[in-house]
């Protein structure tokens, strides 16, 4: 079975267009410069509706997890689930793949690169590996 | 003594009504929310206040960016707003807050984003969360830790001795669920339910049930018990996805309504007897002391190690055992008011001695939402 699929709503839309054209889209205050996750269609900083979407370095560093031994039907054996703080600071709960689901290899603080698992055809999921150059 | 008056200062409504499938049920608050707003000539910093239905006070808080200090999530059908503004003159009358924000909003005939709740694939949970494989309060309410620890030295060994204390006030409490003491090789070799979280660390799962009565000064000498004084009271909400916590090592929602009620009490740290800190994970006693200020961040685990909050040690904390061996419906915040009462009046199993200020801090969703109550054994 796979992941329960997202439903984008009017104010995600970009988001999941974002993440079917390989992109990680976030949003920033045209008044504040704040940038923020997950999407609205205003600062949640400020209270300004002047922002604007752009795509994301999708570079971030692992902020926390834990492996869960329940079982789910998506996932087999432990799986990580994690914080990932993106690089333009806003943090997203992921999975972290091509890496041991272990203490030994989630490691936190290392670097992370965005990557995608497609879930159908409108949703593409956002997923972190281990970046380039990085041991797993 | 004339109470201060009250009025409606703004005033909006959606920017459309009628059919408006480009906004889900929570942005239809929030779009609400900012025309109120503009037309009051503020922001949302300028509110502590939020109460609303259909949608929690938490979500609509965090989605707007608002810190409140005063919350109202009454949900008691379409008369809730007139409610939320009987309450809300309460609050302002008597100074929980300066301006509070209700809202409403409703996608009752397009049903975008309806409903708020984990497991609706259209709410902000659904869709940044939920994918990602929780399974419930142990693989979400236990995510922050690790940082805690990297952050501030909080070793395993630590994070057991929260459940080994615990069971030594358990052991003396014949209502307990757990009683035998353990040892920390004994949590840590319990079964690993959510790296690092072992099965000791965690919660029980029981029934039960509890209620508390409350009256009027003049009026608590007529009753048998001894009366337990409410000193001090606070509250406050942060966010209904723990990946959006504003700091993975401090609950925001206990470092509003913590001091809040010990600065309302009129008390400091050297006057409480006696602390309950709800204790859905061994982790939350620890945030909890932090956010109080009774240590800093850093030695809050060693804190509890070294026996501070033990039997015999200066700041008796979760004497029932709590949620780790008491025992834990679901909500467990009923559980701890009464082991504060108890302690006031000084008939709880585990009695730590005269006990005149208990403070008892509790936790809503997973580090969502928080309220604090001191009680006194004499009146303010
Ligand atoms: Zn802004």
């Amino acid at each position: 079975m796979s992941r329960p699929i997202p439903v984008p709503t009017p104010e995600t839309a970009h988001f999941w267009e974002g993440t079917r054209a390989g992109e990680l889209r976030l949003q920033r205050c045209d008044d504040c410069d704040h940038v923020y996750f997950p999407p609205r269609p205003f600062c949640p900083g400020c209270s300004s509706r002047a922002v604007a979407v752009f795509a994301a370095s999708g570079r971030g560093a692992l902020a926390s997890y834990v492996i869960s031994e329940r079982p789910h039907p998506a996932f087999e054996g432990p799986y990580a689930i994690a914080l990932v703080e993106l690089e333009e600071g806003p943090r997203m709960m992921s999975n972290i793949v091509e890496c041991p689901q272990t203490p030994e290899a989630l490691v936190l603080d290392m670097p992370l690169q965005v990557t995608f698992e497609t879930l159908s055809d409108e949703i593409s999921l956002p997923l972190f590996r281990p970046a380039d150059g990085e041991k797993s | 003594m004339s109470l201060p008056q009250v009025a409606v200062v703004g005033a909006a409504e959606t920017t459309e009504l009628g059919k408006v499938p480009g906004m889900s049920q929570l942005q239809l608050h929030a779009d609400a929310a900012l025309n109120a707003f503009a037309d009051a000539g503020i922001t949302a910093r300028d509110i502590d206040g939020v109460a609303t239905a259909g949608e929690s006070p938490t979500a609509v808080a965090h989605y707007l960016g608002i810190t409140p200090s005063w919350v109202d999530g009454t949900a008691v059908g379409g008369c809730s707003f007139m409610i939320h503004v009987r309450h809300a003159l309460a609050a302002l009358q008597t100074g929980q807050c300066k301006t509070v924000l209700i809202t409403h909003g409703e996608s009752g005939r397009s049903g975008i984003g309806r409903g708020g709740f984990r497991g609706n694939a259209s709410s902000l949970q659904g869709q940044f969360e939920t994918p990602y494989g929780p399974m419930g309060p142990p693989t979400m309410f236990t995510l922050p830790v690790l940082r805690f620890m990297k952050e501030y030295g909080l070793s395993h060994e630590q994070l057991a001795m929260v459940a080994v204390v615990q069971r030594q006030w358990a052991a003396m409490n014949p209502r307990a669920t757990f009683r035998d003491p353990i040892t920390v090789e004994d949590v840590l070799n319990s079964r690993m339910i959510a790296y690092p979280f072992h099965l000791l660390e965690c919660c029980l799962v029981t029934d039960g049930g509890g209620a508390l009565i409350l009256t009027t000064a003049d009026r608590a000498d007529d009753f048998p018990q001894p009366p337990a004084y409410i000193l001090g009271t606070g509250e406050s909400v942060e966010t209904p996805m723990i990946s959006q916590m504003e700091n993975l090592c401090s609950s925001r929602a206990f470092s509003v309504a913590g001091p809040r009620a010990m600065a309302d009490a009129g008390i400091s740290h050297a006057d409480v007897d006696h602390l309950m800190i709800y204790d859905a994970f061994a982790h939350l006693p620890i945030y909890g002391l932090a956010d109080l200020g009774f240590c800093e961040r850093g030695d809050a685990g060693a804190f509890i190690a070294e026996g501070n909050t033990a039997p015999g040690g200066h700041l008796p904390t979760n004497t029932n055992g709590g949620g780790l061996s008491y025992m834990h419906s679901g909500m467990y915040g009923m559980y701890a008011l009464q082991e504060s009462v108890r302690q006031i009046r000084g008939n709880a199993p585990a009695q730590v001695g005269s006990c005149e200020v208990s403070v008892c801090l509790g936790v809503g969703g997973m580090f969502g939402a928080s309220g604090c109550v001191v009680f006194g054994r004499q009146p303010r």
